[in-house]
């Protein structure tokens, strides 16, 4: 089987699988206990989080490690707008979010926060001037997403970061889950004050992520009891996790050089066959080397059903998805394609190829085969044809 | 070799445990959630998992929500359920002051959106007052938590009788535990509480993860918006790895739960037998009968908690001052605190678990280093 669906979840790399295993061998303590097998677990955990902060361009102190993406967006959204309710209750984000932010923001809108959805333009990229002219007096937030999961539009987090400088009191979340490994990620430098980060998107394991928290920005934690991670995040650290979170950032930062001219040429590859070679085809998102990222393909087959479609190339050995994998279940039309002005019937007809470091050029092929074989079968058989 | 004495802190991984993860961070690394084969098998990994889980508790799989520890279950029940029924006008939550501090500040949390919270007082032994606790309860009581045993000083509290008085009351009961699973019979078909929190690695299982048992017609409120994931009462990716661990790991513990409870009882007995033949004065804090077994806290007045660990540590004795959590800044324990013990008692607090590594012969031989350090600090300071 060809797993061409690693925006949903990667191989863990057999290194970071190594030392989570070590660790969970060896370094069995609690890193807040004072004995010293706590203390070894302790250091280990300081030395994770000054690699991780080293790869990023931040402070140690400035890291927080979760469970996972999910839970870093919750923390810093929900966090930042109820630690500074007092001050406003708007916040400003896209429609193109991941769940993970757009479902918080649905449910900030119940306890009586004010959202503002800024739309994007057809390549789903949001305009940095619609982030000024949405600002308002009460604002506590902006969180715009930087590599978009369902087809890769890389949003202008550094002009948004630099435009919200002359509004130092409205604090600035980028949900960074699907860039680690593709794309440099400078939370400094972009005047970013919150970030996440997900572990099992860049071959390390599940259940594990960061929020990178400015120094200095205060948020009321989303789980307490215990004050690990500075407070800002209560439980027993995963130990084995953040190991295998921090190998799994330096080996992708390692690879990031040659692994995206090779991801990139795929994509340019499975664009230039699908337009070649196949009629009725959309491809999603700004494919460009600057403007999307090297590792998300979105096609639309207008007519078909994705799910119709996933299920007849794993036929042909290939997995791909129809959408993002948290509401890969549901069978409404997904809100990001429909943001960016594909009517339903495209919307439906859609599917996110995604490329990992450890994919090869065979699998690629593999790929281009299996959907120049089913797409015109599938396209003949909705057009009525036997 | 560093005899560890610390296994209520947390537990090294079962070597069975860990050779169950692996094919899941292997092979079998596919997101279930994702529709395509990759995802489906993990999916039926998942589910396997939570029936383990659920057969240890004798509760549903779908009464299981995976999570990512015993803090983040703690915080889903208390702010889920709160949240919940505040919808109903309840305003009010019953806690006790020996609770660990992942319900405490949760219910300092509770207090800060606008609930109303009471904190019942223990005994010396560290046992809940029922009466306190009948007292407490109004008609805007949305929830009781009180924890199974405790942490510090390992008293088992009274949950069988609160949870019948909560359910006469019509008001859902919350139990924390973490300690007890894997050691006392959790079955929820017996016991009278709604909701349960345990934990992972505090049963030679992975560290993040965990579990809340939720009864059927709980109303609860997520604590994690964003993915469809846990039947919506829990998004985020699931910690695949982590939760099929976790699920052998209960499978084991629930194998061998009589023999664990025996293994640490001699273990607990031994440390006494050895300390009282050494002579040295020593108090054991929490109750004399109702404790869970591998918890024992004692107090050798004179001999500072702080300056106790690091000798001990140095001669290789891993143990704590209360929990981990909060032995890092090494205040003074509010379990101790709430049993009224007397300053020296505090000031001199140890907690020793024992665990599945443990022999019998080498908490023997710890107790004599013990001894011997508490008489050289005492004898110093005199
Ligand atoms: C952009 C984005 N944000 C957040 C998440 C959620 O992260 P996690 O799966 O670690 O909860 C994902 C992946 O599902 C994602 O692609
Ligand atoms: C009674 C009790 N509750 C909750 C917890 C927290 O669990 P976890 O470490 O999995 O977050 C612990 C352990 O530290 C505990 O002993």
């Amino acid at each position: 089987m060809v797993y061409l669906d690693n925006s949903a979840t990667t191989q863990p790399d057999p290194e970071v699988i190594r030392v989570m295993s070590d660790v969970m061998r060896d370094i069995y303590g609690n890193p807040s206990s004072l004995h010293g097998l706590g203390g070894k677990a302790e250091r280990l955990l300081k030395q994770a989080r000054e690699t991780v902060a080293r790869i990023l361009g931040v402070s140690p102190q400035s890291l927080v490690f979760t469970s996972g993406g999910t839970e870093a967006n919750n923390t810093a959204i929900k966090g930042v707008a109820y630690q500074h309710r007092g001050r406003g209750r708007h916040l400003i984000t896209t429609q193109v979010e991941h769940a993970a932010v757009y479902e918080v923001c649905r449910q900030l809108e119940k306890w009586g926060w004010e959202v503002t959805y800024l739309p994007v333009d057809q390549q789903g990229r949001v305009r940095p001037e619609d982030v000024a002219a949405a600002l308002q007096e009460d604002t506590v937030l902006v969180s715009v997403m930087h590599v978009n999961n369902e087809m890769g539009t890389v949003q202008p987090i550094p002009e948004i970061g630099r435009l919200l400088q002359d509004y130092p009191k409205v604090l600035f979340h980028v949900d960074a889950v699907q860039s680690i490994g593709k794309l440099e990620v400078r939370p400094r430098e972009w005047g970013v004050d919150l970030m996440s980060f997900s572990g099992h998107k860049f071959h390390g394991p599940k259940g594990v992520g960061c929020l990178y928290v400015r120094e200095g920005v205060t948020l009321s934690p989303l789980l307490v009891g215990g004050g690990q991670e500075g407070g800002f995040r209560s439980g027993t650290q995963n130990m084995p996790g953040i190991v295998g979170f921090t190998k799994a950032a330096v080996l992708a930062e390692q690879r990031r050089a040659e692994a995206v001219p090779r991801m990139y040429r795929w994509k340019q590859e499975m664009i230039e066959a699908v337009t070649d070679r196949l009629q009725d085809v959309r491809i999603n998102g700004d494919t460009s080397e600057k403007g999307g990222a090297p590792h998300i393909l979105s096609l639309s087959f207008p007519g078909l059903k994705s799910e119709v479609i996933v299920h007849a190339l794993e036929e042909k050995g290939v997995a791909v998805s129809s959408k993002s994998a948290c509401s890969s279940k549901g069978e409404e039309p997904s809100r990001v394609l429909k943001a960016m002005g594909l009517d339903d019937e495209t919307a439906v007809g859609s599917i996110r190829i995604s490329t990992g470091a450890d994919n090869r050029d065979e699998d690629i092929q593999r790929g281009i085969e299996a959907l120049t074989a089913v797409i015109p079968r599938l396209q003949h058989v909705m057009k009525g044809g036997s | 070799m560093a005899i560890y004495l610390d296994h209520a802190a947390t537990t090294p991984v079962h070597p069975e445990v860990k050779e169950a993860m692996l094919p899941y961070l292997e092979q079998q690394f596919g997101n279930p959630s994702s529709i395509h084969g990759f995802g489906r098998e993990i999916r039926n990994a998942v589910d396997r998992a939570r029936d383990q889980i659920a057969g240890a508790l004798h509760a549903a799989p779908g009464q299981v929500i995976f999570t990512s520890g015993g803090t983040e279950a703690d915080n889903l029940a208390l702010i889920g359920v709160a949240r919940a029924l505040r919808e109903q006008g309840k305003d009010h939550v019953v806690t006790t002051q020996i609770e660990h501090h992942a319900v405490l500040d949760t219910c300092e949390f509770l207090e800060e959106i606008g609930f109303r919270v009471t904190y019942v007082p223990v005994d010396a032994t560290g046992l809940v007052s029922m009466n306190e606790l009948r007292q407490a309860v109004d008609d805007r009581t949305a929830l009781i938590s009180v924890m199974y045993g405790n942490n510090e000083v390992g008293t088992l509290q009274p949950v069988e009788e609160i949870g019948a008085f909560a359910r006469e009351q019509g008001i859902l009961f919350h139990s924390d535990a973490v300690q007890a699973f894997g050691v006392e019979p959790l079955d929820v078909q017996r016991l009278p509480v709604d909701l349960l929190t345990i934990s992972s690695h505090k049963i030679n299982g992975p560290k993040g993860v965990g579990a809340l048992y939720v009864d059927r017609d709980v109303p609860l409120r997520p604590l994690a918006h964003g993915g469809q994931q846990e039947r919506r009462r829990r998004a985020g990716t699931e910690n695949v790895p982590g939760i099929v661990g976790f699920g052998r790991a209960a499978q084991i513990a629930m194998g061998n739960r009589e023999q664990y409870r025996e293994h640490t009882s001699r273990c607990r007995q031994a440390m006494l037998e050895e300390l009282e033949s050494a002579g040295v004065t020593f108090t054991v804090n929490g109750h004399p009968e109702r404790h869970l077994p591998h918890i024992l806290n004692l107090s050798f007045p004179g001999a500072d908690t702080e300056v106790m660990l690091m000798n001990l540590d140095l001669e290789g004795i891993a143990c704590a001052s209360g929990s981990a959590c909060t032995s890092g800044t090494l205040e003074l324990s509010h379990v101790l605190k709430a049993m009224h013990l007397p300053d020296e008692i505090l000031r001199s607090a140890i907690r020793f678990s024992f665990g599945r590594g443990n022999t019998e012969e080498e908490v023997r031989q710890a107790a004599q280093t013990i001894a011997a350090t508490v008489k050289r600090l005492t004898e110093q300071s005199k």
